[in-house]
């Protein structure tokens, strides 16, 4: 994987980075395929960042069709009709992707993740779900963990003021530099279904009370055949109907949840620009590190919240049994 | 999310973005899609093709135009009807004074240099404006909050200064690498290509004889129709050989250190170098923007590869050469500029050439380059993070949420579980001497030092004045400024040159001074008291000055070793303000990896705008920039 070197305009054009991660890095990176799907604000930044960073492809996957409410916090759509009108969203965004690293091959993929096999995924080295359905995403995990190469899975989702990443790498071998040396590492990611199926009650009382939340709104999508963000403050009496469903399968206190932090995150619809920077910008470094091999990865669970300000990483598996 | 007093605050909302850099490009672009709809923008930089990795808003046919004007045009691509006014300019100019900060609700900094930020955030105290203040180096960043009054100024918690390095351990006992970088970019290249007429170290020895410093100020001199490859054996014998011997002659030096050994062109390279590799003609030229560069010639393609003491002598003659041959113009003016590849050539050469000498580890042009010009390294990802946090803390401003507003630090790696850890902004510092006005005390020898120096070292490196007014009683002992007429500045430059008793009003011990910058509308006071000696390696000025460090705030303890307590309360994020009280946080570790990490090193892309530094000819000291 490492064998070729960088050319000379390579060089020049990532030499800041280089001086951050390396040039066996930036290799690895130059090789490296990822697929994106479900392009709001935070995965267009996502999109930026990894473009930049100079990865070997990116395929977008959005068919629908792009709108005046696409283009909030997406600055990947110029707000030009003539431009835009009869397009995907995924299409407008990869001509503008195109345009900030010519040196990335940028392309569109049509039709719903959930009906692809094995065989598509396995072009990848990495897999992003942006803003998916619950049943989306334990599909597509799936099958990235049947394939014998080991493909990065990244679900990310932003409401209202917050974030959730999750990550799963599988079985992880990679280096980190400690004060003196390099050494190798390894770990071991549950699977998307495994995270999300861990019992509350044993994780730590100070766990991020977004995980349960998100836990709640996806039940709360599925059972009613919402998708992401189709929700409003009528839903509350439901949404709360879901967590006491959710509280007592459990067993844990309905104060686990607090219940404003649900209402937030069903009547903030529309993605804050901030926040889909900071949370873009988050992930997209989880998957540069996750390509280099080197440092250590997020495991397995990243929140964000604008009203406290916190970046936190929780390790969800069910570990907290044995 | 955005409530109906919160888009109200944004869209009313007169913004001051001062660089339009790594940071400046992510948060121009976050703030236009936030609905922010008139932001000013001052960045006296243009493009080059090393910002293109992280500066979005750039593409290669930009190379060379303002970075301000062309952010501005990106973003009204996809923000048409908002208002942005660039200004392609320095933001020390005196057009930018209090009035002009005034106008604006908040300011926020993507600057990377120490010296810009303290100017603004004496004017933003001066204006009363809130400043938003930033930093990022690879993954690590910061964002911190500046309210007058209610938090601490920038500059309460004192900055590391950029790095020096005493005179001696430059000319005459390296042990680092940067000490041979700083030798072969300030004394040597200086003395080959740069101004003539500038004071060089170069030759300083322990035992000065007169006879044979002039020998050594021969050697430099090239005639004519002297040889060019001749030459450069000759400077490089010269340095590297008979220079080491003559510092080896002197016992005391070597007696606890590791004697250098003396390196001669003869032992390592063949005896003409023009029949091996071919006339100077065969050197590349590339890009037809003429780079003219040594290594392509001598088949090292790979800049991020070690070479050898031959390999690394090579390019010391053959770049040598090629200053002579092609760009001979320009000896005599050049001053050394990473992104001027043969320099960078012929400086990491010399460094290793002398690093071999003292038997420290050479290193590649990839790395000498990052030191000798002071390069950032720096990435996408972290300054969209930071340009977010920045958002988020404006808003706050905004809305004077005072009791929300935080610091907020971006880790590399998590501490006690936080990737961004915001904590409480800290009272201001009541013995800051900008926000809080407190004397400062300089111990100084006042009848060695000249008014110069004080002006230099104190007033305008340390003090960050740029425009300084010194008085001493009601004594005026200078001052700057355009509708000065010829006598007083006759007059003040004959004070610069007296020392510091003999001037009009004698400063002495006990003496009062007051500083000023009426621009910064900063005035200091500054206790002096008379000492006659100072330590070469520890007080390498000859001057120290007290009073502008007591924050009792930790410094320098990075927050992924830190096991102190978290300073953030980690309870829901649903309960209210615990800690509402601002109160300095004494027993805490502040993760100050920032402070280290983002301040230390000039930057690369504000760095034009950069104020001439007296430091670099000054006798006495060396500093890396």
């Amino acid at each position: 994987m490492d064998g070729e070197e960088l050319t000379e305009q390579e060089t020049a054009l990532y030499d800041r980075q280089i001086r951050v991660w390396g040039a066996n890095a930036q290799r690895r990176l130059t090789k490296a395929h990822i697929l994106v799907s479900g392009i709001k604000g935070t995965v267009a930044e996502f999109c930026k960042n990894i473009v930049l960073a100079g990865v070997g492809s990116v395929t977008l996957m959005d068919d629908r069709l792009a709108n005046m409410e696409a283009l909030n916090a997406n600055f990947l759509i110029p707000p030009d009709e003539n431009v835009y009108s009869g397009k995907t969203v995924a299409e407008i965004c990869s001509d503008s992707l195109k345009d900030f690293n010519p040196m990335v091959r940028v392309s569109v993929e049509k039709g719903d993740l959930s009906m692809l096999g094995t065989d598509f995924f396995e072009q990848f080295d990495v897999v992003v779900i942006g803003y998916g359905s619950r049943a989306t995403k334990k599909y597509v995990n799936e099958k990235c963990r049947k394939l014998k190469k080991r493909v990065a899975f990244y679900t990310v989702d932003c409401r209202d003021s917050c974030g959730e990443i999750f990550v799963d790498l599988q079985d992880y071998k990679y280096t980190k530099k400690t004060l003196e040396e390099m050494v190798e590492c390894e770990l071991n990611f549950p699977s998307f279904q495994e995270a999300i199926s861990v019992p509350w009650k044993p994780i730590p009382r100070r766990t991020a009370k977004l995980y349960f939340a998100m836990r709640v709104i996806e039940v709360f999508e599925e059972s009613e055949g919402r998708k992401h963000g189709e929700c409003s403050l009528l839903d509350l009496a439901r949404v709360l109907e879901i967590k006491k469903q959710l509280c007592e399968a459990n067993s844990v206190s309905e104060s686990h949840i607090p219940d404003i932090l649900l209402e937030r995150l069903i009547t903030g619809t529309t993605e804050f620009p901030p926040v889909c920077a900071i949370v873009g910008g988050i992930l997209a470094q989880e998957v540069i590190k996750a390509v280099s091999g080197k440092g250590d990865p997020l495991k397995n669970f990243f929140y964000y919240d604008g009203e406290d300000g916190k970046g936190v990483m929780e390790d969800i598996s069910d570990s907290f049994t044995s | 999310m955005a409530t109906q007093q919160q888009q109200s605050a944004i869209k009313g909302a007169k913004v001051l973005m001062v660089g339009a850099g790594g940071i400046g490009c992510e948060l121009l672009k976050t703030l236009a899609l936030s609905g922010f709809e008139d932001i000013h923008i001052i960045d006296m930089d243009t493009i080059e093709v090393s910002n293109l990795n992280r500066q979005f808003l750039f593409r290669r046919s930009h190379v060379g135009q303002s970075k301000a004007k062309v952010a501005r045009d990106a973003v009204l691509r996809f923000r048409p009807h908002i208002n942005i006014r660039s200004y392609h300019a320095n933001v020390k100019n005196p057009e930018f004074d209090v009035d002009f900060f005034k106008q604006f609700d908040v300011v926020l900094n993507g600057l990377d240099n120490l010296d810009a930020r303290r100017h603004v955030n004496r004017l933003c105290l001066a204006a009363d404006v809130p400043l938003v203040e930033s930093g990022t180096t690879g993954f690590l960043g910061q964002v911190t909050v500046h309210i007058k009054g209610k938090t601490e100024c920038y500059e309460c918690q004192t900055k590391p200064a950029p790095k020096t390095y005493p005179v001696c351990t430059i000319t005459s006992t390296p042990t680092k690498f940067v000490h041979c970088i700083v030798w072969a970019k300030d004394l040597l290249f200086a003395k080959l290509f740069g101004d003539k007429n500038q004071d060089n170290d170069l030759n300083v020895r322990s035992n000065n004889s007169a006879s044979s410093s002039k020998e050594s100020e021969d050697v430099f001199e090239r005639s004519e129709d002297e040889d060019i490859e001749q030459y450069g054996r000759k400077i490089y014998d010269h340095v590297f050989g008979s220079n080491i011997e003559a510092a080896l002659s002197n016992e005391e030096t070597w007696k606890n250190r590791r004697r250098p050994r003396p390196i001669y062109s003869k032992d390592v390279l063949p005896e003409s170098l023009t029949q091996q590799n071919g006339s100077t003609q065969n050197c590349s030229v590339t890009d037809g923007d003429s780079v003219v560069s040594v290594m392509p010639s001598l088949g090292l393609k790979n800049p991020q590869e070690l070479w050898g003491l031959t390999q690394n002598s090579l390019v010391f003659i053959e770049a040598l050469k090629l200053f002579f041959a092609k760009r001979k113009k320009e000896i005599g003016h050049l001053t050394f500029d990473k992104d001027d590849q043969l320099a960078v050539e012929f400086v990491t050469a010399a460094a290793n050439i002398r690093a071999e000498s003292f038997g420290i580890p050479l290193h590649s042009l990839f790395e000498a380059k990052g030191i000798a010009g002071n390069i950032v390294h720096a990435v996408a990802t972290t300054n969209a993070i930071i340009a977010g946090l920045i958002v988020i803390e404006a808003i706050k401003v905004l809305k004077k949420d005072v009791d929300k507003f935080r610091m907020t630090y971006c880790l590399e790696h998590p501490s006690k579980k936080l990737l961004l850890m915001p904590i409480e902004p800290y009272e201001p510092n009541p013995a800051c001497y900008v926000c809080s006005k407190t004397p400062l005390v300089l111990e100084i020898n006042t009848r060695k030092s000249k008014l110069r120096d004080l002006v230099d070292r104190i007033v305008k490196a340390k003090l960050g004045m740029n425009l300084p007014l010194i008085m001493h009683g009601n004594s005026l002992l200078y001052e700057v400024g355009d509708d000065l007429d010829d006598i007083m500045v006759a007059n003040y430059n004959a004070n610069l040159e007296k020392y510091l008793s003999e001037l009009p009003s004698p400063i002495l011990n006990g003496s009062s001074l007051t500083v000023e910058d009426l621009q910064q509308e900063l005035s200091c006071k500054i206790n002096v008291k008379h000492r006659e000696e100072f330590d070469e390696e520890k007080e390498p000025e000859g001057m120290v000055l007290s009073g502008w460090t007591q924050s009792p705030a930790t410094n320098g303890e990075s927050a992924a070793t830190s096991n102190n307590e978290n300073p953030v309360d980690v309870t829901d994020s649903s309960s209210g303000s615990e800690t509402a009280s601002k109160k300095r946080k004494l027993s805490e570790t502040e993760p100050s990896n920032h402070n280290k990490e983002t301040e230390n090193v000039e930057s690369e892309d504000d760095d034009i705008m950069e104020v001439e530094n007296p430091m670099m000819v000054s006798k006495k000291k060396i500093r890396v920039e």
